[in-house]
């Protein structure tokens, strides 16, 4: 019972930053229909990003929480940005293009993303500094959490409430549902769509952004193609929670993240990445647009 | 009477290429012409699915896996056998092992196919992105599969395989890839497959079976993605299951999107161009990958439609643009 708790805590971890993660992917695709498959690149980006924070700010020599939140708020800002160009020098020119021209150009950003940081990072893994020193801590029953898995769940939790706010009670988050209802009829009602769906690809890429600072915490290797397949999983967990779906995002990225430790943990871990898409097939099947999407009906 | 001398025809020009080629290029130039026919198959018989039937599937490097991985057994274990007996019987190897090799891709097409059966059955429910989604998943299954089982070599890869591929074979492939799907383009399930991607709620009003058509397309398009990995298979020698990650699938979706969706010439123009681009910017080394995505972002933004967007290039195309209208 003790191991079986203890593998839920580790897969709620994991599967927290797999939300994270998701969130991005839902958030777009909601807008713009578009798999940004550039998405776990931006996660990889944030990682190395954050390694370049906290050298300058020489976080590893003197570790301390105030330290921490700058190496964050860096990465993240520094996606931001990255976000922001992606979407406005490669997505843009072919929005009004087919969805397909669409998804190859992001295919195209994801290589230039991984070798652009092979040649800038070089392809061999880097450590990243222990900004947070770990240390864990007993639940009792057995069962320990480490405090970096503490951080991870407090800031992921932290960031989807933050998340919830914006799309629910900002001017701007309104905005946002209008844009993913209807491009056309947003506009009408004065709506900016592009800085909208600007301001989107920003708000995604922090959170992948603070998605792989909080995974370089605790795998401290971090290399350019790091963001392939938790880019990939996150994208799956998207869709099994329904994509488009913000709360199905979480969750599909907490189903996700659970059944993958518990994979590892009772049945043999080269079965890791197959579970995911064992799952997602299953689940398609019985329900075909996601746990929490909405069936919509082909108006013709 | 026709179709016969066309394909004598075929043959006699494929095995005329197959011998001048070995004599005239390098074995790095004739890897090169070998791997630029396989993609040419890969990215026909994808376009099969993604462009003739408007169904998106990114799990065509699992197809071709089990193409490769079938194919490669069967000549692993029955035909080297064979083709050991004929050559006792006086035989030279290539004649040889024509017959087994010919089995060894059917079997491995067919392998592939079953598979194809298998996941067209979804699209009976499933749609756009949730179809893709499936179809990557099945891909990567078939990968961690492949790493798990250890009699077909697991993680270490399985070496060994007879090397009988070789242009001629290679261009068998290509040829009988592209006579299908020109004609399929022609016939009457070619033209229900352009109805179930232009609109499948109007194709089902008008009486198209669009599930079983669906499924047809998946079956034919794996049954060739598996051909390719056969081919594959047994021009490489070895095979690891780290050459069929879902970045392949994605290199043929590319070829076929680049090329213009639905367009044969198209996809087979660019499984050329997105083949030898790589090696053609092998010179400045480590700028080749970004170049080459580079280039994949400009042309796509450029050229949203495809090279060829839907059209064709065939002999009639030529002849018209050859001779202007008058003015």
């Amino acid at each position: 019972m003790s191991e079986f708790l203890q593998q839920l805590v580790n897969g709620v971890t994991w599967g927290s930053v797999y939300a994270l993660i998701a969130l991005g992917y839902t958030m777009v695709y909601g807008i713009l229909r578009l798999i940004n498959f550039a998405h776990g690149d931006v996660y990889m980006l944030g990682a190395f990003f954050a390694l370049f924070a906290a050298r300058w700010l020489g976080a590893a020599r003197d570790p301390n929480p105030a330290l921490a939140l700058a190496v964050l708020t860096l990465a993240m800002a520094g996606c931001g940005a990255v976000g922001f160009v992606i979407e406005r020098f490669a997505y843009k020119p072919v929005r009004r293009s087919s969805r397909l021209a669409a998804l190859i150009t992001a295919i195209g950003v994801s290589l230039l993303l991984e070798n652009g940081g092979i040649l800038l990072f070089g392809a061999d893994p880097k450590f990243f500094p222990q900004i947070v020193p770990p240390r864990n801590i007993a639940l009792g029953g057995g069962v320990t959490i480490s405090n970096q898995q503490i951080l991870i769940l407090v800031v992921s939790l932290g960031l989807m409430l933050g998340l919830r706010f914006i799309v629910l009670y900002t001017r701007v988050g309104k905005a946002m549902r209008a844009v993913s209802h209807n491009h056309t009829a947003a506009a009408l009602m004065g709506i900016s769509v592009d800085r909208i769906i600007s301001f989107t690809f920003v708000l995604g890429s922090m959170l992948a952004a603070a998605a792989g600072v909080l995974v370089a915490l605790q795998n401290p290797k971090i290399e350019p193609l790091m963001g392939i397949m938790p880019g990939l999983k996150a994208f799956v967990a998207a869709v099994l929670g329904g994509i488009g779906n913000i709360p199905g995002a979480v969750l599909g990225g907490l189903v996700m993240g659970i059944a993958e430790v518990m994979v590892v943990g009772y049945l043999s871990p080269t079965y890791r990445d197959a579970i995911a898409f064992v799952l997602l097939i299953v689940i398609l099947l019985v329900r075909p647009a996601g746990i929490l999407g909405k069936a919509t009906a082909e108006k013709v | 009477m026709k179709q016969i001398g066309w394909l004598i025809a075929v043959l006699a020009v494929l095995i005329v290429a197959d011998v001048a080629m070995r004599r005239v290029l390098s074995p790095y130039q004739l890897q090169v012409v070998v791997l630029c026919g396989i993609n040419i198959i890969l990215a026909v018989s994808l376009n099969l699915i993604n462009g003739f039937t408007g169904q998106f599937s990114i799990g065509h490097a699992g197809f071709m896996a089990l193409g490769a991985y079938g194919s490669a057994m069967f000549s692993l274990h029955i035909g080297a056998r064979w083709v050991a007996k004929l050559q006792a019987l006086g035989l030279p190897e290539p004649i040889a092992a024509a017959l087994p090799l010919l089995m060894a891709l059917l079997l491995g097409g067919m392998l592939a196919a079953l598979a194809g059966y298998l996941v067209g059955l979804p699209s009976l429910r499933l749609r756009g992105d949730y179809l893709a989604i499936v179809t990557l998943g099945f891909g990567e299954i078939i990968r961690v599969l492949i790493l798990n089982i250890d009699v077909i070599g697991g993680a270490r890869g399985l070496p060994g395989i007879p090397g009988w591929a070789n242009v001629f074979w290679v261009g068998v492939g290509v040829a009988a890839v592209l006579a299908l799907s020109r004609n399929l383009a022609h016939s009457t399930h070619g033209r229900a497959l352009f109805a179930i991607r232009d609109d499948e709620v109007a194709a089902e009003a008008l009486g198209v079976d669009t599930t079983s058509y669906k499924v047809l397309a998946f079956v034919i398009g794996a049954f060739f993605a598996g051909v390719a990995g056969g081919l594959f298979a047994h021009f490489l020698s070895y095979l690891n299951p780290n050459s069929f990650t879902f970045i392949k699938s994605i290199e043929v979706i590319a070829m076929v999107v680049l090329g213009g969706m639905g367009s044969i010439s198209g996809s087979v123009l660019a499984a050329i161009l997105l083949t030898l681009l790589p090696e053609l910017l092998r010179p400045v080394k480590e700028y080749r990958m970004v170049l080459y995505s580079l280039m994949l972002i400009v042309l796509m933004i450029t050229r949203p439609q495809g090279l060829l967007g839907t059209r064709e290039i065939s002999l009639a195309w030529l002849r018209r643009r050859a001779t202007p209208k008058a003015a």
